[in-house]
């Protein structure tokens, strides 16, 4: 039998979105400052566009794509 | 909860019946929309909780079923006649792109917008009553399809609700946290507490929340109103956010909606993809009822947001 029946990344990056991320449990944001993780998945801000760096906080969906 | 003050003939003779006080015999015809709403809203909420002074065992009652069944039918009959009026007829084949299509085509009116800028303390304290009806049972309605899914959108589904429910933390339990906000901004935050304030149009939307969320058949909208939930819900939470520390009501019930800017940023990409686009690989026949209930969530929100836009005095925009 195989070991793995689905694919189940760690990090997956969501067209014209975030980046999600499994299993961390801190990031360190681009100032340095490293924050603690509490959720099993969070959503990283790819556009840099997010009020609450380094968190994705939706705003990427009024940008307009290019 | 005790169960809710009656509306109409129907919702009096339901009460009698859970609290054992009335003569048996059979239900009447609702009075009104109202009427037919709280009905429904109590029948399903013997699924949930409960109230102290209804017998348990009305929940698989056949004669309370027979009500429920018939306030069902009518109540799905409408949404999907609605759904038929209104659908486009362009939607992208793949779900997630088709989900992120109803979602930027939604043109309902925003309370969260009206909050942020413009409400009162007493509209946002009414509005918070009002939504107390949903964010304390906030996900439960969701929990009940996980034992309805095939595999990935099942662990999708936990991956999804256990961030609601806390990450095993009572203390960051969502509902828990509005009912922490509702104590903070001086109003109730037991269960159920002001279910009769309720607005028809509120509770029309937890109907339609709870019948998708009771019945298997309806696992797809189920999930598919999940998801627009999520996919509507991080930039809204963000203007409650602005709107309460606006008006110097800060604390808990800001720290709830700042929750759910940074959750439902992660839970909008779990639903659409992981849940709704897996199911509908798996289940083909399950797509067009994801979009169904998709769309019956931002529709009965819409409508939910205009009434209270005008009770308000507002002009929708």
């Amino acid at each position: 039998m195989r070991d793995r029946d689905f694919d189940h990344p760690e990090v997956v990056l969501c067209k014209d979105g975030p980046m999600l991320l499994r299993g961390a449990t801190s990031v360190q944001d681009a100032d340095g400052t490293v924050h603690p993780v509490q959720r099993p998945v969070v959503a990283l801000c790819r556009c840099e566009k997010s009020s609450r760096l380094p968190w994705c906080d939706g705003t990427h969906k009024v940008i307009p794509k290019a | 909860m005790r169960v809710p003050k009656p509306r109409g003939a129907l919702s009096q003779w339901l009460g009698a019946r859970l609290t054992g006080t009335g003569t048996a015999g059979t239900a009447p015809a609702a009075d009104s929309p109202e009427d037919e709403a709280i009905a429904l809203w109590t029948l399903h909420e013997l699924s949930y909780r409960g109230f102290e002074d209804a017998d348990d065992r009305a929940e698989w009652d056949p004669e309370v079923l027979h009500v429920r069944h018939g306030l069902e039918v009518a109540l799905e009959d409408r949404l999907r006649q609605r759904w038929a009026d209104a659908a486009p007829a362009d939607l992208p084949a793949e779900v997630p792109a088709a989900l992120a299509a109803l979602v930027d085509a939604d043109d309902g009116p925003s309370l969260a917008t009206y909050v942020r800028r413009e409400a009162d303390r007493d509209q946002v304290l009414e509005l918070l009553r009002q939504r107390s009806v949903y964010h304390l049972k906030e996900s439960d309605p969701s929990a009940f399809v996980v034992p309805r899914l095939p595999v990935r959108a099942k662990a999708a589904l936990m991956e999804l609700q256990y961030d609601e429910y806390g990450d095993g933390d009572p203390n960051r339990l969502h509902a828990h946290l509005f009912a922490r906000g509702l104590e903070a901004v001086g109003l109730r935050p037991e269960y159920g507490a002001y279910v009769d304030d309720a607005i028809t149009e509120n509770l029309e939307m937890n109907n339609a929340g709870s019948l998708f969320g009771l019945h298997r058949r309806l696992r797809g909208a189920a999930m598919g109103h999940l998801a627009a939930f999520e996919m509507t819900s991080s930039i809204p939470s963000r203007k409650m956010v602005q709107g309460l520390e606006r008006l110097e009501m800060g604390g808990p019930m800001a720290a709830y909606y700042d929750e759910h800017v940074e959750a439902d940023a992660i839970h909008e990409q779990l639903a659409a993809h992981d849940i709704c686009g897996t199911l509908a690989e798996d289940e083909p026949d399950q797509a067009a009822d994801i979009l169904f209930g998709a769309w019956t969530c931002l529709d009965v929100e819409a409508r939910f947001a205009t009434a209270v836009l005008r009770s308000w005095g507002v002009s929708p925009q």
